[in-house]
């Protein structure tokens, strides 16, 4: 795609020129008026995940890796709801404000441009990814589900893998003509990324085809990262190659994303 | 220096010329007319003056700055009234306001002075914090052109400001649109209304099939494709009467659907033809911006 280089540096450019963050706050705004659901939405059900396959299906499994599953699953969790916060941010929540009310076509009559509506929902979606993170790792703690106080390095990772799959599903957003074309991401590609990335199970024993498929999904990437700091294993070497995968998608789809949705919108 | 200058604007969808080579002029202080039925081009010349749409072909400076190229600082000193109403559902008429000023980095006690005026001028002062889906049409609309006001534009462009509004609801709109001209802002709008364009529009530009098919000032338009008088008649016979008496007696005539429109300089034997036709009923009246606008468009529905 020729357009390529040239969508990174006009994301770049308007990523320092922070007149994202009028987009951001705008988005902060709305949230706070619907928190409550919102909030629901993105702990509630990672927390139900937790106790009940944590407890349920671990007073069977017992130790995994040396660790109480509970433990094993906790620190996967953290990032599956990342992932789905981001997601669904970068897909319903963008998909409105672009289609139905005509938030981005009324930002684009004003000095913001496209790349500045796009780093503001990004950042937006990573930002409750991070929130939605920060809420387990609360929980799981309190659980007694954390070992040390590394864990705390969780934070920035789910925010970066927040980041990444807000990348994803805007792209999503920008070529889907309904709601319903979300249907066709989640079964293809989100659910299996979430099966078969290491949340709640290792991959280790599994066939190496479905070791390498895990490879190139960014979830295992961000799982890799924090699982050694939640349950306080030694860092496995190669924690920048994670960063730098995880990061390579944030930047490869977001300059997508923007590419698709400048065709769609400025055409 | 003129607001909007355009040469040989033009644009292709897929091998098609939607806007072809247009010339424009839009004057500072003026309130501008574009007119054109359905798929004339207007909107696309509409969006590509507002940096929405990168023209294939052509010349564009609008307030100064080459557009798209500096479309930003041009947006600076833009306000837009969309045809679709793009409010904020889930905030109040006052944070409509505030969180479009925060697009263009406005804040502190001058925009609050700034919205205080605009809640007035818009006649919103008591709705401050109500919920868009609690607001009328027209105050929507209202509320639609005063977002645009918050950045104080030098230029505001209103895609067909009240269509959809009821009779009161587009007289109020008119009012404020005069109050901007009076204040010497430059008003570039679209319409399907003629009357709201001969109010309001000091020139206007008629445009079909991608082209700019005249452009001037209303009563000159009119001076220029039409006779001065036009009689419509209606009713059982009417073709009897027009091949009998009418014919010869006008000047030029059209019939659209059941009515016969006379074109004449001097309607007085035109009129009194009609006396021995006691069946028929008649119309007579100057001739207006419509009688150009059909004229010049042709009178095929555009679907």
């Amino acid at each position: 795609m020729s357009a390529a280089p040239e969508r990174v540096t006009g994301l770049m450019a308007s990523l320092f020129a922070l007149r994202w963050i009028a987009v951001w706050k705008r988005h902060a705004r709305v949230w706070r008026k619907l928190a409550g659901p919102a909030l629901l939405g993105n702990i509630g059900e990672p927390l139900l995940y937790l106790l009940a396959l944590g407890y349920g299906l671990g007073s069977f499994i017992g130790e995994l890796q040396g660790m109480g599953y509970v433990t094993f699953l906790a620190s996967g969790l953290v990032c599956a709801s990342a992932m789905n916060t981001a997601t669904f941010e970068g897909l319903y929540s963008a998909y409105t404000r672009m289609a139905v009310q005509e938030t981005w076509n009324a930002m684009l009559y004003t000095p913001l441009d496209l790349e500045d509506i796009m780093i503001g929902e990004a950042v937006w979606a990573a930002s409750k990814s991070l929130l939605s993170a920060s809420a387990i790792l609360l929980v799981a703690t309190l659980l007694g589900a954390v070992q040390g106080p590394l864990a705390i390095g969780v934070l920035p990772v789910a925010f970066l893998t927040g980041l990444c799959f807000s990348g994803l599903a805007l792209v999503v957003t920008a070529v889907a003509r309904n709601y319903d074309f979300f249907l066709y991401y989640f079964t293809l590609f989100l659910t299996p990324v979430l099966l078969l990335s290491g949340v709640f199970f290792p991959l280790d024993d599994m066939p190496s085809a479905i070791r390498f498929g895990a490879e190139l999904f960014p979830l295992s990437h961000a799982i890799a990262l924090v699982r050694p700091w939640m349950t306080g294993q030694p860092l496995a070497d190669g924690a920048w190659e994670h960063v730098a995968v995880l990061l390579a998608y944030t930047v490869a789809a977001l300059s997508l994303a923007t590419h698709l949705c400048r065709r769609r919108i400025l055409r | 220096m003129a607001i909007v200058q355009a040469r040989g604007l033009t644009k292709r969808y897929d091998g098609r010329t939607v806007v072809d080579a247009v010339d424009l002029d839009v004057l500072p202080g003026e309130c501008f007319g574009l007119l054109g039925p359905n798929g004339a081009g207007k909107t696309t010349t509409l969006r590509m003056l507002l940096g929405m749409t990168p023209p294939d072909g052509g010349r564009l400076e609008v307030m100064g700055f080459p557009v798209p190229a500096r479309a930003r600082e041009m947006h600076e000193r833009l306000g837009v009234v969309p045809q679709q109403d793009s409010l904020d559902p889930d905030f109040s008429v006052i944070e409509n306001l505030r969180t479009y000023a925060s697009y263009f980095g406005l804040r502190g006690d001058r925009l609050e002075a700034r919205i205080a005026d605009l809640l007035g001028f818009a006649n919103l002062a008591t709705r401050a914090d109500a919920r868009i889906h609690e607001l009328s049409g027209g105050m929507k609309r209202r509320l639609s052109l005063a977002r645009a006001l918050v950045n104080s534009p030098q230029l505001v462009v209103l895609d067909e400001p009240t269509t959809g509004l009821d009779p009161q609801a587009r007289q109020v709109i008119w009012q404020r649109l005069r109050l901007l001209i009076a204040e010497k802002r430059t008003l570039i709008l679209t319409t399907h209304y003629m009357d709201e364009a001969q109010r309001l529009c000091d020139r206007i530009a008629i445009m079909d099939h991608g082209r700019i098919l005249d452009v001037d000032v209303p009563s000159a338009l009119i001076r220029r494709h039409i006779e001065p008088h036009v009689v419509e008649v209606h009713g059982a016979g009417v073709e009897d009467w027009l091949a009998a008496r009418g014919a010869p007696l006008a000047e030029r005539t059209e019939t659209i659907g059941e009515t016969i429109f006379c074109y004449t300089g001097d309607y007085v034997p035109l009129v009194e033809s009609l006396g021995s036709f006691p069946r028929l009923e008649y119309l007579h009246r100057p001739a207006n911006l419509e009688d150009v606008f059909l004229k010049l468009t042709g009178r095929d529905l555009r679907e």
